[in-house]
């Protein structure tokens, strides 16, 4: 008779992710709430009024086409990149996909400035052919360039990630079979990508809605305004409170919707415990075919490279004997670390717990984990910033605190990469190990260090480090609380612009692209070899 | 790698805030603690004189300020607060937080000023900084900006988030009145784009993405000072420049009054004023011990300074910005 | 003895730090059991039977012809590993019928073929199933359909009844046995448990780092005493 697989011990060990997400919700909806229920402003500006229509309807139309062409662009480059396990300089390439992530906007902003601006490397290349000059990187366009650089590489390292996990034996059989590329597509590499595009283009599109400074300073004018743009416009020139806590709620309830409808495209695909081995791959044959994925990681790699480099020659300019000799600097440099490593640990941590329940549910109680672990990076620093202070000022000393603040907000913006990254390993690891463990009594703890733990060790390694990135750039919350001894490099570089230091900035942003690069490499050295990106 | 511990060893350390046992606690903007800004001479200064120890809060501008003080009202810690604007004043008058600071209100060099709550410690005005090696002839009034048909661009700051957008908003609508629509409309098709705040307009700037951008008067004097180069330069405009005042205040709620007096005293005397213009790059409104450094006698001096009285800002602001927005938005 | 169909030649192979060497003759109809502690090459010497690896020397012939280096699909047989025989996202038709057409897309003569391939492994009713949503045996015995239309006439099993309880690998050894009846299959089986040797194969190899120690009739093998590591492995 076949057996339906069901999970063994579903209520087991879920109470952890139902702990963690009701501790997330909290965290994150205490402030909305707070907020919402304080005076308002002057009341000029309601949820219905024009302003905020055209505003939402922007926000959704540059988040949509931002995440649909860096999704669309991820697969072929992801796809040829599995392919090509072997060529030299793969592993940096990897590596380097990891720092767009790590930078402050306006790094990247200036990055995307030196190779498509008016003064940019391309115009440069074209002015001497005589060719009419590059369009320009304001409008739509320019967000959308932004927006790709950002998270193109984030789409490339998850849906690669995916399609190197597929079980050797399935290559083999492909093998022995004969599939031709196209089967070898079909029925091996889309399935697997598939598993993981949905929450792809959910993450990007939530990225991409609460940008700020990107579509801002890129957009070319209000026109280009997202909602993000409006909260804080309502929390800090309007101080109205109320109205920013009613937007983030509708930015919240937008994204949700999205969540629920990309829900109903997330397949699974069940997988037994795989060999060790090599396998042979079927679609790396032909030269026709390595020429074609060489032009396609060529064109990856600049694009991404490209205004990486324009960062590192900007920071070049710096004078780094004194920069280097500035004790402030070093503070920033370990208070970024401190920060970001601590509120990565957290959020992975909570990521891990939400995983292992969602493995173990299904149907709603599934849904409202990955959307409570979603969801948080919908509200904005600022109102989690605002709304703890309302609460807490009264009774907490809010500088000695803001340390701590700091941490718990950029985990929680962190916490939704971190499940990205390791919520379809929870899956497959469950599916293949549930029942055994069930059957030999392993529960909670030793259950995790035996099973879960070794299986999925990479997975909360490149979660970790993803998470790492993202609160590393993060910068808003420090500048909220304000204290002079708490000095990150993002704010740092940005003090150092205020005070028209454009050499020092520039340096800084260099100083932070080597930390990224430097820790993707430390955090990624102590993954198994299988995965390592080599 | 040691310095490396090492300094993550001083970040947690720094995580623990040390209390000193007589303390003056002052709010301000993040820009004006910085190691570049005027804060660590000042507080360095200020502690020699008062035997205290002063605490910076920098947060992250006068906006934020406001707003952190609109969330703690009488318990806050701060016991002065220096940095809110011109712009900013009535809103913060409102919330009925502020004593009168004690001082003779009209012994200031900031334009059309006098308050007996809030004392301006620098001024400036907003111009158009352009790069001399891309516009040989910049336009001499906003009329010229405006109506011109220069080829260039001009990068300016949002109003809904940065102070300097703020201040153009105003700029216009003091020249032009009713028609400042009409204004932005024109103005419309010569603007690249506009920044969140002055930090990514300046920087878009420098790299050359447009050779005009929106900032101040005194500009120019770090480009002169710090880089020895005069091809940043401020363009003068006939109607006149709109003013930035910057001023510090005294919380009712303080529990040290006295002090905080004596600091007021204190920011309006040399020690003080001596630092303003090289470190936050704005003219100094009280006294200095010494000429201020000759680069600054090749800034331009506005003929005429255009401000609206706070009051006026605070009832008109979201309706002239809702004007902007649909002036540029189509 | 019959003429060899399946021979390895001096096969050499190098996998990390392990230098290997076969030497195997298989006859037409043979079962022929391989067994051996972990890490003795049992399945190495399958994957390059199956081509998925590449022999660093020596040569691989089936009746008498060189199948060194033709690519997996090109050789005469099918293989099935102990897990992961079937894509977890097509239904179990699907699966089997990539045994015919890569492109799964059949003509209904083939659709009858797959159908009764089915029927024969007794699955046919669960043809629209997921392969997630059957049990471990009833996996492999799809596993064993898709031999069963794919006509090669050896067949490379690597532990296939590992994961089996000792009900469902009893089931699964006589239908197995069956199967080989009907079709005439030549069939290398790789094993840990003595007990599937003797029930399925009438030879046994014992292999032992690397190499292939001996070959004899399975219960000759188990009567074996003059290898001591055949006795250390038998316990």
């Amino acid at each position: 008779m076949a057996q339906r697989h069901e999970p063994v011990n579903r209520r087991q060990g879920s109470t952890a992710a139902w702990v963690a997400a009701a501790g997330i919700a909290a965290l994150a909806a205490v402030p909305v709430i707070a907020l919402a229920a304080s005076a308002g402003g002057d009341g000029g500006l309601t949820l219905g009024a024009p302003y905020i229509a055209r505003v939402l309807r922007f926000t959704v139309l540059q988040a949509t086409l931002s995440a649909l062409i860096a999704t669309a662009l991820a697969i072929p480059l992801a796809h040829a990149l599995a392919k090509r396990q072997r060529f030299p300089g793969r592993a940096l390439l990897l590596k380097l996909f990891a720092v767009p992530l790590g930078l402050p906007q306006l790094v990247a902003v200036l990055g995307i400035i030196a190779v498509y601006g008016r003064q940019g490397i391309l115009n440069d290349i074209l002015a001497p052919v005589g060719t009419a000059e590059m369009p320009s990187v304001f409008g739509l366009q320019g967000i959308l360039l932004a927006h790709v650089f950002f998270n193109l590489p984030l789409a490339v390292r998850f849906i690669l990630t995916r399609l190197e996990a597929i079980p050797p034996e399935n290559w083999r059989l492909a093998a022995s079979l004969g599939f031709r590329s196209r089967e070898v597509f079909r029925h091996l590499k889309w399935p697997h990508m598939r598993m993981t595009l949905p929450g792809v283009f959910a993450l990007i599109f939530m990225l991409c809605i609460t940008s700020f400074t990107v579509v801002l300073t890129l957009g070319g004018g209000p026109h280009a305004t997202t909602l993000e743009v409006a909260i804080y416009q309502a929390l800090r020139f309007d101080l109205d409170p109320a109205l920013a806590a009613r937007l983030a709620a509708l930015q919240i309830a937008l994204c949700a919707g999205l969540l629920l409808i990309l829900q109903r495209f997330s397949m699974m695909v069940a997988m037994a415990p795989a060999l060790r081995a090599r396998a042979p791959r079927p679609d790396s044959g032909d030269r026709k075919g390595r020429l074609g994925d060489g032009l396609l990681i060529l064109s990856g790699a600049l694009f991404v490279a490209l205004p990486i480099a324009g960062v590192v020659i900007d920071g070049l300019k710096a004078d780094f004997l004194r920069l280097l000799g500035e004790p402030l600097l070093w503070r920033a440099a370990g208070f970024s670390l401190v920060i970001a490593v601590s509120a990565a640990g957290l959020a992975t941590l909570a990521a891990a717990a939400l995983a292992s329940g969602i493995a173990r549910s299904r149907g709603l109680k599934a849904q409202s984990l990955r959307i409570t672990g979603n969801l948080v990076l919908l509200v904005p620093p600022l109102i989690l910033a605002a709304g703890w202070f309302l609460i807490l000022h009264r009774h907490l000393d809010p500088i000695a605190l803001s340390p701590y603040a700091v941490v718990v907000i950029n985990a929680l913006m962190a916490l939704p990469f971190a499940l990205a990254v390791i919520e379809p390993s929870f899956r497959i690891s469950f599916q293949m190990h549930d029942r055994l463990a069930a059957s030999l009594g392993l529960e909670g703890l030793a259950r995790f260090r035996l099973v879960e733990w070794p299986a999925l060790r990479s997975s909360l390694a490149l979660a970790a480090l993803v998470a790492v990135l993202a609160s590393l750039g993060e910068f808003g919350v420090i500048a909220f609380f304000g204290s002079q001894d708490l000095v990150t490099l993002p704010l740092l570089l940005y003090q150092r612009i205020g005070s028209y230091r454009f050499n020092d900035a520039a340096g800084i942003a260099l100083l932070l692209l080597g930390l990224c690069l430097v820790l993707s490499w430390a955090i990624e050295r102590r993954s198994p070899a299988s995965l390592r990106t080599s | 790698m040691k310095r490396i511990l090492l300094a993550l060893v001083l970040a947690f350390a720094g995580l623990v805030p040390v209390h000193a046992q007589e303390s003056l606690t002052i709010y301000t903007y993040e820009s004006f603690v910085a190691e570049w800004g005027p804060g660590p001479k000042i507080k360095a200064a200020f502690e020699q004189e008062c035997a205290c120890t002063v605490n910076f809060v920098a947060i992250a501008d006068g906006v934020a300020i406001l707003n952190r003080l609109k969330l703690e009202k009488a318990e806050s810690a701060a016991d002065v607060v220096l940095g809110l604007d011109n712009n900013l004043v009535a809103e913060a008058k409102r919330l009925d937080l502020f004593a009168p600071h004690g001082l003779d209100a009209s012994k200031h060099s900031a334009p059309d000023w006098r308050d007996d709550v809030f004392m301006p410690f620098d001024y400036g005005h907003f111009a158009f900084v352009y790069d001399s090696q891309a516009i040989k002839a910049p336009p001499r009034s906003l009329a010229e900006l405006i109506d011109g048909d220069a080829p260039w661009k001009i990068i300016i700051q949002d109003p809904r988030t940065s102070t300097p957008g703020l201040g153009l908003l105003l700029w216009i609508k003091s020249v032009y009145g009713e028609k400042a629509a009409e204004a932005w409309r024109k103005l419309r098709p010569k603007i690249l784009t506009v920044t969140p705040g002055w930090s990514e307009a300046y920087s878009l700037f420098t790299k050359g993405e447009a050779p005009m951008v929106l900032s101040y008067t005194t500009s120019p004097a770090y480009h002169l000072i710090e880089e020895k180069t005069d091809r940043y330069k401020a363009a003068e405009f006939a109607e006149g420049h709109y003013a930035q005042i910057e001023v510090a205040g005294i919380m009712k709620s303080s529990d040290h009054p006295e002090l905080a007096k004596q600091f007021m005293r204190f920011m309006m005397g040399p020690k003080f004023q001596d630092v303003i213009p090289t470190t936050n790059w704005m003219w100094p409104a009280g006294e200095t011990s010494k000429p201020l450094p000759k680069e600054f006698e090749q800034l331009i001096v506005p003929t005429r300074s255009l401000m609206f009285d706070p009051q006026t800002v605070a009832q008109n602001r979201r309706a002239w910005t809702d004007e902007w927005l649909n002036a540029t938005s189509q | 003895m019959r003429a060899p169909v399946l021979e390895v030649k001096g096969v050499g192979f190098r996998y990390e730090d392990m230098a290997m060497e076969f030497d195997l003759a298989v006859s037409a109809g043979e079962f022929l059991a391989l067994m051996g502690p972990s890490g003795s090459g049992k399945s190495t010497l399958l994957s390059l039977i199956a081509g998925f690896e590449t022999p660093e020397r020596g040569e691989i012939l089936w009746e008498g012809r060189d199948i060194t280096l033709l690519k997996p699909a090109e050789r005469p047989l099918s293989i099935m590993f102990q897990d992961n025989n079937l894509f977890a996202h097509l239904d179990v038709r699907t699966n089997v019928a990539l045994g015919i057409e890569p492109s799964a897309r059949l003509g209904p003569k083939d659709e009858k073929r797959v159908a009764a391939a089915l029927e024969r492994v007794g699955l046919e009713n669960l043809a629209r199933r997921l392969p997630g949503e059957l049990s471990g045996g009833e996996r492999q015995r799809v596993a064993l359909a898709r031999m069963l239309v794919r006509r090669k006439p050896l067949l490379l099993l690597d532990e296939p009844f590992a994961a089996l309880g000792p009900g469902l690998k009893k089931e699964m050894i006589a239908l197995l046995k069956e199967i080989r009846r009907e079709n005439g299959f030549t069939i290398l089986l790789v094993t840990h448990d003595p007990n599937d040797a003797r029930a399925t194969a009438e030879q046994t190899a014992f292999m032992h780092d690397g190499r292939i120690l001996a070959k004899r009739p399975t219960q000759e093998m188990f009567a074996t005493t003059d290898i001591p590591e055949l006795s250390d492995y038998l316990g």
